[in-house]
């Protein structure tokens, strides 16, 4: 791919990103400006910061990655990401909002009055934003690897910098405007080069084959697989192969393999003819034992996985630590209800586009199901449909909105894992310890994301989802709506649920229990049981020790849910 | 970042969440109506709002559960309908939610002027 006009564009969103931070830096003076832009943010202007944020790498570059190789499956993530908006708003939106808390740990605190259940809040903040955090450097390190050849480990450096600094200067008053300018620039970034792609989509003579499956070539293409894998065959295929296939060596030799699990060697090249259906990349191959769902070719993709996968994203949503502190700053809660809304809005707009990118690349780009790369689809499509200047220009707009993707998300993570450190974990508090906090806070996930590397961009934002899910959501939704709840019963509640999902896609992750069926499905989608198991742990833990409900939780739960011009009257 | 002395930034520390508290719980409400005095009866207006805005919560969240928990069933029930899949999930799902959460606002905040208007009235 051309990278004479996708370098200057990724350039030009750094450099803008920077310009939007610095003039909001002009206006951040005081510690609340600072966390929460002092609470005086519009719910336009909030919503279109709510969705710049929140719409990350894994939205930019993974929907249409995971829909190219496992079929329509997949559009689940964005129906979740959008309905997890949903949920926030009926359980959680004006109450969080009224609770006057900053942070998660600090409602955690305001709700229990226990500083153990605080620390333990800030812990799973920290956690899920590590968690989170990675594939957004892991994006932003192959964006910057398709468009040049750079190595892997540069584009997470640079959108580790420029985070690191945009939020240590400005904080979150400079963050709002960032966040809102990359919302629309994101829009634009697929939405111009999605009408052109359609356009020629429909002179291609529209073709629909994309829709069936499984997905098939459509003219000769020949594939190079970087990384050894292992090709899983339910139906023989023919195939010319330069390299090692199970072993073997061949020359252009022209192979029958037939159906069973084959393996490919890094460097082999494959030529597919026209109207071959497109294997699949599955089984343990060189890091597939990284990836849960790539790991499930779609046969075996169980109803449960799809299940597990809407739960973790319907419910993971609300304890998201980057998407709660954007709460605080609406004025009050009947603006956070409509900031809400208008988020809805926004993020359903969205992604009406990655289905598109998606469903073309499984016409026009299905090779990338070999090579690992199907991120990368959306980078490569206008190249591969239009071609010439006009195909490197809506290339570099892509990959402009895909920096602008890690750059939105990576700094929120970033504001509210360094605000919990802060908090939390360094000594004293005020401006200058943030700014160590917020070093920390991105200095971690660039270490592993330099070191551990491979795993597919929106399984890893699932699993941060299937955690949020089960520690955060119990805590929220029964904090909110429970008068009975207890330190005890909380504390347990996230330990049990959020520690056994994390357990369990670490587990996964390291590739235990290998093989698939049951036990495998089971931990790859924990949330399906871990969600309960959370919710039950902490009510069962509250019932038993009633003698813990904190005194003031009564007046808290008012001050929660009574409308402000109540609280205006009676505070006057 | 201005190097003059007059323009310097002072240090600023986070906010003392102690006192914050304290505050909060000691005479962030006067005393004026029966839920700032935290009466048995103060409580019961405070649980019927809650009870209300939780019906309406529950009520959407019912009608998002009926309408998304099926699909996969239905998707698994009918494997010649990929464009059908395509279609909800790709398309038509996003004007639901959004109705949903719209009419989910409304009644929430009808629910909330309710409730000033009976407590003020009282």
């Amino acid at each position: 791919m051309n990278s004479s006009f996708a370098v200057p564009a990724v350039a030009l969103v750094v450099v803008a990103t920077v310009l939007v931070g610095a003039f909001g830096l002009r206006v951040s003076r005081t510690t609340s400006d600072f966390y929460v832009a002092s609470r005086t943010v519009g719910p336009r202007l909030n919503a279109a910061a709510i969705s710049g944020e929140y719409l990350s790498a894994a939205s930019f570059l993974g929907i249409a990655g995971l829909v190219l190789v496992q079929g329509p499956d997949m559009l689940w993530y964005p129906v979740g990401y959008t309905a997890g908006y949903l949920l926030l708003l009926l359980f959680v939106a004006a109450p969080l909002r009224r609770s006057g808390a900053y942070t998660l740990p600090d409602f955690a605190e305001a709700r229990l009055a226990s500083q153990a259940v605080r620390r333990l809040a800030g812990a799973f903040v920290v956690g899920v934003g590590w968690l989170y955090l990675l594939p957004q450097l892991q994006g932003a390190g192959l964006t910057l690897t398709v468009l040049t050849g750079a190595p892997d480990w540069l584009g997470g450096v640079i959108v580790a910098l420029v985070v690191t600094a945009t939020v240590a200067a400005g904080g979150m008053r400079s963050i709002t405007f960032v966040q809102a300018f990359q919302y629309w620039l994101k829009l634009t970034a697929l939405l111009v080069p999605a009408l052109f792609l359609i356009l020629a989509w429909q002179a291609d003579g529209a073709p629909a084959r994309a829709f069936e499956e499984p997905a098939a070539f459509r003219e000769h293409r020949t594939v190079r697989v970087q990384d050894a894998l292992a090709l899983k065959l339910e139906r023989p295929l023919t195939v010319t192969v330069h390299g090692t296939v199970d072993g073997r060596p061949h020359h252009g030799t022209r192979l029958l393999l037939p159906a069973g699990t084959h393996r490919i060697d890094a460097g082999t090249r494959l030529s597919f003819a026209p109207g071959t259906p497109v294997p699949a990349a599955a089984g343990p191959g060189a890091d597939d034992a990284l990836s849960p769902s790539r790991a499930e070719s779609r046969t075996e993709r169980p109803l449960y996985a799809t299940y597990g996968l809407i739960l973790a994203t319907f419910l993971g949503t609300m304890g998201l630590p980057h998407v709660v502190v954007r709460f605080y700053t609406s004025p009050h809660g009947v603006a956070a209800r409509r900031t809400t809304v208008a988020v809805l809005g926004l993020i359903g707009a969205f992604y009406l586009l990655p289905p598109v990118y998606g469903a073309l690349g499984r016409l026009y780009a299905p090779e990338l199901t070999l090579t690992g790369d199907a991120d990368a689809a959306v980078l490569l499509l206008p190249d591969r449909m239009i071609g010439g200047l006009g195909g490197d220009l809506l290339g570099a707009l892509v990959a402009g909105g895909a920096f602008a993707a890690f750059l939105s998300t990576a700094s929120g993570l970033t504001m509210a894992v360094a605000g919990v450190l802060t908090q939390d974990v360094l000594p004293a508090r005020g401006v200058r310890h943030f700014r160590l906090g917020t070093l920390l806070a991105m200095a971690v996930p660039l270490a592993a994301s330099v070191l551990v590397g491979g795993l597919p961009v929106a399984d890893a934002v699932g699993l941060a989802f299937a955690v949020s899910a089960s520690s955060f959501c119990p805590l929220l939704v029964l904090g909110i709506w429970w008068r009975r709840l207890t330190p005890p019963g909380a504390a347990a509640g996230m330990l049990v649920g959020g520690g056994s999902a994390l357990l369990a896609v670490t587990a996964t992750m390291a590739g235990f229990p290998g093989g698939g069926g049951a036990p495998h499905a089971l931990l790859a989608w924990p949330a399906l049981w871990s969600v309960p198991l959370g919710f039950l742990t902490m009510v069962l833990v509250s019932l038993a020790t009633p003698g813990r409900v904190p005194p003031g939780t009564a007046a808290v739960l008012a001050r929660f849910h009574l409308p402000e011009d109540l609280r205006t009257e009676a505070t006057v | 970042m201005p190097h003059d002395p007059a323009d310097r930034r002072v240090t600023v520390t986070g906010p003392p969440r102690r006192a914050l508290r304290s505050h909060r719980a000691s005479g962030y409400y006067r005393p004026r109506t029966e839920i700032d005095e935290q009466t048995t009866l103060g409580h019961t207006y405070v649980r019927s709002l809650m009870r209300s805005q939780l019906r309406a919560a529950l009520t959407v969240f019912a009608v998002l559960v009926l309408l998304v928990g099926p699909l996969p069933l239905l998707f698994a029930a009918l494997p010649g309908a990929r464009r059908l899949e395509w279609a909800v999930l790709g398309f038509a799902l996003y004007a639901p939610l959004v109705l949903l959460a719209r009419w989910y606002v409304r009644r929430a905040e009808r629910n909330e002027r309710d409730f000033v208007r009976l407590v003020e009235d009282r």
